[in-house]
């Protein structure tokens, strides 16, 4: 099971859409996107589409865990539930966090793999670094913008290694504001289109996202 | 009235709502992902959002209003709506949910009680006003415009 998840996840042409379609029947990308809040998951679900990635959204871990098969209620593997190329989950969330979801995930055999994103509206750099070192590829600030997502599945999914030294040098964006975002910076609007290839510069946007390939945060950046 | 008067009163009109600081660019993202294929998008979260929220302030109040008030349930719906109203962009409700969070904090019932009072003016403050701004982007529409696309660089 290990291997399937390896296999679609190999590098993919150029001229394909970010998340893997093209017009030749080659699958989409598949994420799972797991949050507690209604219109948090329109949003999510809306923007990993308009990436063309296939999505399944459920609005908790116990959901997650029963769509992956790892519920411990369902012995064999859903055939859907093997394709999942990504998942994206909420931090907190009643019953089960996106911690505790993430710890299920990367102890079972047949989905460690799979790179874990967390999202949280609250940066406290205790919890970044637990969600970290317990092997989450990359904790997002909420609200998720479409930058984030868009850099996320280049290089999640494309597996761009250029991507990924990029961003590992970079460590954080250069307004690293705290919670409050001030009228005075909106990020220029940046076309959805799946076809973009501008490289997302964080700068003018007030949220931080980490991931593990970079270095102990600035001082800068102090925890909520 | 004529689409062009149509459409720049609807440009007005959603500029000052960033004027005013009722909305923030996460409301331009949602915008933004509108297209073609789903030109429904933004009302529909926004519809989510006004059911979720009034759920929550409901839940809120019966909750404040509590001989013995649990303040982590408080707390717990609070934050809930912090992310919502952030997820759309309804920058003031939020920042108002980041003080009433402090009060909780603190434990001072007056306090929280005040702030339920301005989050729920806020709420359908913003409510209105997005109601309104519905109402003139279907005009626009249904009078064969479309909807112009807003370039928010200062304010």
């Amino acid at each position: 099971m290990a291997v399937a998840g390896a296999v679609l996840r190999q590098n993919l042409p150029g001229n394909m859409d970010l998340c893997g379609k093209t017009g030749k029947g080659v699958p989409e990308f598949h994420v799972l996107a797991v949050d507690d809040s209604i219109v948090d998951r329109k949003v999510i679900e809306k923007l990993l589409r308009s990436l063309s990635c296939k999505v399944t959204v459920v609005d908790s871990g116990s959901r997650a865990l029963q769509f992956l098969g790892l519920d411990g209620e369902n012995s064999s593997v859903g055939f859907d539930a093997l394709k999942v190329n990504l998942i994206m989950t909420d931090y907190s969330m009643p019953g089960m966090t996106g911690y505790e979801l993430l710890k299920k995930i990367k102890g079972s055999s047949a989905f460690r793999e799979i790179p874990v994103v967390i999202m949280s509206s609250e940066r406290i750099l205790a919890r970044i670094n637990r969600c970290l070192e317990e092997g989450a590829e990359e904790f997002l600030s909420k609200p998720v913008k479409f930058s984030d997502v868009e850099r996320l599945t280049r290089y999640l999914l494309r597996g761009e290694a250029d991507e990924v030294s990029e961003f590992g040098k970079r460590k954080l964006p250069k307004n690293c504001d705290l919670e409050v975002s001030s009228p005075s910076s909106p990020s220029s609007p940046s076309s959805p289109s799946p076809s973009s290839s501008s490289s997302s510069d964080d700068s003018s946007s007030s949220s931080c996202s980490y991931s593990r390939s970079s270095s102990p945060l600035p001082k800068r950046c102090k925890s909520v | 009235m004529e689409l062009g008067l149509m459409q720049r009163r609807l440009e007005d009109y959603t500029k000052s709502l960033f004027m005013e600081g009722l909305l923030d660019a996460q409301f331009l993202q949602l915008q933004q992902l509108q297209d073609e294929s789903n030109p429904g998008f933004v009302g529909e979260v926004v519809s989510l959002f006004f059911d979720d929220s009034e759920k929550l302030l409901n839940e809120l109040t019966s909750a404040m209003d509590q001989q013995i008030v649990d303040f982590r349930k408080v707390d717990s719906y609070v934050h809930q709506f912090k992310g919502s109203s952030s997820s759309i962009g309804a920058q003031r409700i939020k920042n108002v949910c980041i003080l009433f969070r402090n009060y909780i904090e603190e434990q001072n019932i007056e306090a929280c009680l005040r702030c339920l009072q301005q989050v729920k003016q806020e709420y359908y403050h913003v409510k209105s006003k997005l109601e309104t701004l519905f109402r003139l982007e279907q005009q626009v529409l249904a009078a064969g415009g479309s909807i112009p696309a807003i370039e928010v660089t200062s304010f």
